[in-house]
């Protein structure tokens, strides 16, 4: 593997974000992985999506585990810190991360073998701590790097590239994200931009952990016929279970049919993120409430019974309380507290030496 | 018997989730109050309740900490236990026991004195409920070793009222009962106090009675660790519930009610580990706090933090391995672990305090070498430093104390700058300059556990690979001036030097006193930090046989020694105490007469531990029990 930084050459009517910045300044050095892979098309969404958020770049942090898609946080977004950590522990370098610097934003990117074999527990109690992080599932049903092996993810009867068919049961990370109390939840495909970079930008605002699902496949382990984690296979199965568009504050104009086409086709529910942002959450055509959470475990069990892959902003809970609530953490950043305000002194230790005469 | 004040051990066998210890708590507090130096060994089961345990307490005018295998009263609460316990009376000694039932004759012995009181019955007319009864049993016995060793009485109400207070008016109230019953039970009926007795002394007035794992707690406290990430684990648990207690009293924001620290109880060691290292990475005083089996899930992530160069401290109070072990015994067992923790090329700072007093003074520094130096720091307590209380000079602070953040770049730096490295050395000490996220755009990098070349950079390339990894090596390698430097001892008549490590401390160097009255002198050091310093290649090169006396059974800090310290091996020796309990001085003694060819000396005065008992059997027809003063 190589490390290539890509020519600083703007066109100079690239478009600017409100810091000034053009999407070129989110990006990163060359990708390495396979021409038409899935997760350079994540990578592109995050991209846009940083930009559109007018994100500082050097206030990002980036986090993932060990993988192809734990390879990409190299590609976006050069000017900020990134941390490519161990096989399945992002999670855990995250919520330190978190807890010591709690106004940085938090991007992690994992992959299906990093985030549901071997960091299955960290996912779980990463989604339980419910700290404030982007959690990116690149999924693909395979392990990459070592060549093809069936991951967690991949569904019963799947084949291998060799021919020979999955017989475990998959973990579906939306179903285990729900069942866990996972504060946000989606799905996404990398084949769909527009329906990926607005459920991104509210995973990033919401104060809490936001789990997005990317169907992101393989080309060179897991794109033939008989997989179920395929472009074509996807494409075909596809199935967008709501729409979602994030407003920023100044953006937002109230719903005139809010309230009474809740559960009509093209009705339109507003959900208010913590920062005053909001999710517009317009109906498809199914009956579909992203705040009801046994509903939307019901709706997304059913469809994947059906073969389809639902997708969408599936889950939303807008009372999220982020890890630093819980754990009644002070607003100021824990590095940013200068040592003589952590220091009790020596008459508090004089005191504290008084109850063990 | 001649009258032995402040100078014996007395030993309590009770059942364990009956309250004795707070009983043997209340007992060891009194002695101490009256001035009196005192250590006390609680030796506990893995169990929460009906299991066999026992409480230590040595009574030493001289101020000797090490356990004793010898005990000059037994308090026997436990049938079970009976014979073990009265094994293990030194000849002369006394023996409490509750006379509610009959002593099997079996286990009698005509040379020492039986004092029978009837706790269960006494308690069973007194107090009402099951549960009651058993609690009070271990304080009305409480009252009776008061008596029978002369404790001041008003030292030990007065530390009841501070224990219960108002609140508990009730409890109070029962707590009296039952302690006046023992006391005027023993005073009436035995002659009191026995020849073993406590006086009152003034050695404790600028100490404090206090456990190594507390202690550790104020430190990182004090020393402005803000993230902790833990996995319960005997016998660590206790430094992370006393910084999370002292931090909501001592880190709490004034405005807002809310703490300046965050504490977060993991999944497992894994993530704890993982968290620290997050924080660390992030600009925090982080750490967590483990046990031996901790550490050997932690690896992963501390061979990540020595590559990718990120501060955090690892407590290891160590226990019993390998594996589970024994979770509730103390031992040395993870000195090479630590050492060289994760796969790989890596050499861990590590820091390996005596007592109390040490673990709150390296806590501290192990935040400031691990910043410096950029890496995990260990700092190896033990179960029994850890979780016994000690009598050590009260902690003190110097407010003048300033963090070492090592060579971190701030924003106005970075600003200055045209580019920043993240793994050059620019200075030749092989610490290159960090950044912290969320600073400065300049300052960014990539931070990884895969191979990179010194501009951090991915690489494959040999060389490349190589400059980082020797670099890396240059600086842990001088982190051996910088850690605490072992503490040296010399006699200008020694033969031989004496070499030890963390908790031993206590029983090498009273060993070493003892065999001074017989006219055989050691030099004595103990290890503080590693990696060595010249120091401790100096000693060794200077003597030819130095015994090195460690709690473990692969001879691990020997080891060590002859790997790290560029010494001749051959003038290493070792002995080894590892079956769990805290070191005593004659355990150390009769190792170190065996390997020296030394004579059996003489009993020494005080402790009568070199005694052997139980002697012959007790004639048929002998009086159930032989009381004193009945």
């Amino acid at each position: 593997m190589t490390h290539i930084a890509k020519p600083r050459v703007f066109h100079p009517g690239l478009e600017k974000n409100e810091i000034g910045l053009t999407q070129r300044d989110y990006e990163g050095v060359v990708s390495t992985l396979c021409a038409g892979c899935g997760h350079d098309s994540v990578t592109g969404a995050l991209v846009e999506a940083a930009w559109e958020l007018a994100l500082p770049t050097h206030r990002v942090a980036k986090m993932s585990g060990i993988g192809c898609s734990s390879k990409t946080t190299a590609y976006f977004m050069s000017q900020s810190h990134g941390f490519n950590s161990v096989h399945g522990r992002m999670p855990s370098v995250a919520s330190g991360a978190n807890a010591a610097n709690r106004d940085l934003v938090y991007i992690g990117v994992s992959g299906d073998g990093d985030s549901l074999s071997i960091g299955l527990g960290q996912l779980c109690h990463a989604m339980r701590r419910n700290l404030n992080l982007l959690y990116l599932i690149e999924n693909n049903g395979v392990y990459g790097l070592t060549k093809g092996q069936f991951s967690a993810s991949a569904d019963v009867g799947a084949k291998s590239k060799r021919g020979v068919p999955n017989e475990q049961p998959p973990i579906d990370p939306v179903l285990l994200a729900l069942s866990l109390g996972a504060t946000f939840a989606a799905r996404g495909f990398s084949g769909d931009r527009k329906q990926l970079v607005p459920i991104i930008k509210a995973g990033i605002r919401h104060p809490g952990l936001a789990l997005v699902d990317v169907i992101s496949p393989c080309v060179t382990f897991n794109d033939h016929v008989g997989s179920t984690k395929s472009y074509a296979y996807t494409r075909e199965r596809f199935r967008t279970a709501v729409e979602a568009a994030f407003l920023e504050p100044k953006d937002f104009v109230p719903s005139a049919d809010e309230i009474t086409a809740e559960l009509e086709p093209g009705g339109v529910r507003d959900v208010r993120m913590h920062d005053g942002s909001f999710v517009r959450f317009r109906q498809t055509g199914d009956d579909y409430d992203p705040t009801d959470r046994d509903g939307v475990y019901s709706y997304v069990r059913e469809r994947v019974e059906a073969g389809e892959v639902p997708t969408g902003l599936l889950f939303i809970d807008p009372e999220s309380r982020d890890l630093h609530e819980v754990l009644g953490t002070v607003e100021r950043p824990l590095v940013d507290i200068p040592f003589t305000e952590l220091c009790p002194g020596a008459e508090a230790l004089d005191s504290v030496m008084e109850s063990y005469r | 018997m001649a009258t032995r004040a402040n100078d014996f051990a007395l030993k309590i066998g009770t059942v364990n989730g009956t309250g004795s210890a707070s009983a043997n708590g209340l007992l060891m507090q009194s002695i101490f109050r009256m001035g009196v130096p005192v250590s006390g060994k609680n030796v506990f089961p893995s169990n929460i309740q009906g299991l066999p345990t026992w409480y230590e307490i040595r009574v030493n005018a001289a101020g000797h900490v090490a356990r004793t295998r010898r005990f000059d009263l037994v308090v026997a609460m436990n049938p079970e236990t009976y014979a073990r316990d009265i094994g293990e009376l030194a000849t002369g000694g006394w023996l409490l026991y509750d006379s509610s039932w009959p002593l099997a004759r079996e286990l009698k012995r005509s040379d020492v004195n039986f004092v029978g009181v009837p706790f269960a019955e006494m308690c069973v007319k007194r107090f009402k409920g099951g549960r009651k009864r058993i609690l009070m049993k271990n304080i009305v016995c409480t009252g009776v070793v008061a008596a029978l060793l002369g404790i001041d009485f008003e030292i030990i109400r007065t530390l009841l009222e501070e224990t219960f207070g108002e609140k508990k008016r009730h409890l109070l109230e029962a707590n009296f009962t039952a302690i006046d019953l023992g006391f005027d039970y023993a005073a009436q009926r035995f002659d009191c106090p026995l020849p073993i007795r406590i006086e009152a002394m003034e050695a404790n007035r600028d100490s404090v009675l206090i456990d190594g794992n507390t202690a550790a707690a104020l430190g990182c406290i004090y020393a402005g660790a803000t993230v902790a990430a833990w996995y319960p684990i005997t016998p660590s648990t206790s430094l992370i519930e006393a910084f999370t207690a002292y931090c909501h009293r001592l880190r709490v924001d004034e405005a807002s009610g809310k703490l300046k620290v965050a504490i977060i109880q993991a999944e497992d060691e894994l993530a704890s580990a993982g968290m620290v290292v997050g924080a660390g990475w992030a600009g925090a005083r982080a750490f967590t706090s483990t046990s031996g089996a901790g550490i050997s899930l932690m690896t992963e992530f501390i061979g990540l933090a020595y590559y990718a160069e990120v501060p955090c401290v690892f407590f290891d109070i160590e226990r019993v391995g390998p594996s589970t072990g024994m979770p509730t015994r103390t031992q040395q067992g993870d000195i090479l672990m630590c050492a060289y923790a994760s796969h790989g090329d890596t050499k861990h700072i590590c820091l390996y305090p005596k007592d109390p007093a040490e673990c709150f003074d390296f806590a501290v520094r192990a935040f400031d070498l691990a910043e410096r130096f950029q890496t995990p720091v260990f700092v190896l307590s033990d179960l029994d430093i850890g979780m016994n209380d000690w009598v050590i000079p009260r902690l003190r602070w110097e407010d003048g104390y300033r963090p070492d953040r090592g060579k971190v770049l701030d924003a106005a730096a970075l600003e200055g700058m045209d580019a920043f490295y993240r793994f050059m050395d620019v200075d030749g000490d092989g610490i290159p300059y960090r950044t912290l996220p969320g600073v400065h755009p300049k300052g960014a990098y990539f931070t990884r556990g895969s191979g990179h070349d010194k501009y951090g950079k991915y690489t494959e390339d040999e060389e490349e690979y190589q400059e980082v990894l020797d670099r890396i090596a240059v600086k842990i390698d001088g982190a051996a001036d910088a850690v605490p430097a072992p503490e040296i001892r010399l006699h200008p008549d020694a033969g031989y030097g004496l070499v030890t490590i963390g908790g031993c401390d206590g029983g090498v160097r009273e060993a070493i006193e003892r065999f001074a009255e017989e006219g055989v002198h050691f030099d004595y050091m103990r290890i503080r930090g590693f990696p060595f310093s010249e120091e401790v290649a100096k000693f060794i090169e200077a003597r030819e046989v130095n015994i090195v006396v460690e709690q473990n059974r692969d001879a691990q800090l020997l080891s060590l020694l002859a790997l790290e310290a560029g010494v001749d091996k051959g003038r290493l020796v070792s002995v080894r105490r590892y079956g769990g309990l805290p070191l005593s001085a004659s355990g150390v003694m009769d190792s170190v007469r065996e390997l020296l060819g030394l004579p059996a000396g003489a009993a020494p005065a005080g402790i009568a531990e070199d005694s052997k008992g139980p002697a012959e059997e007790t004639p048929s027809g002998a009086p159930d029990s032989v009381e004193v003063g009945a």
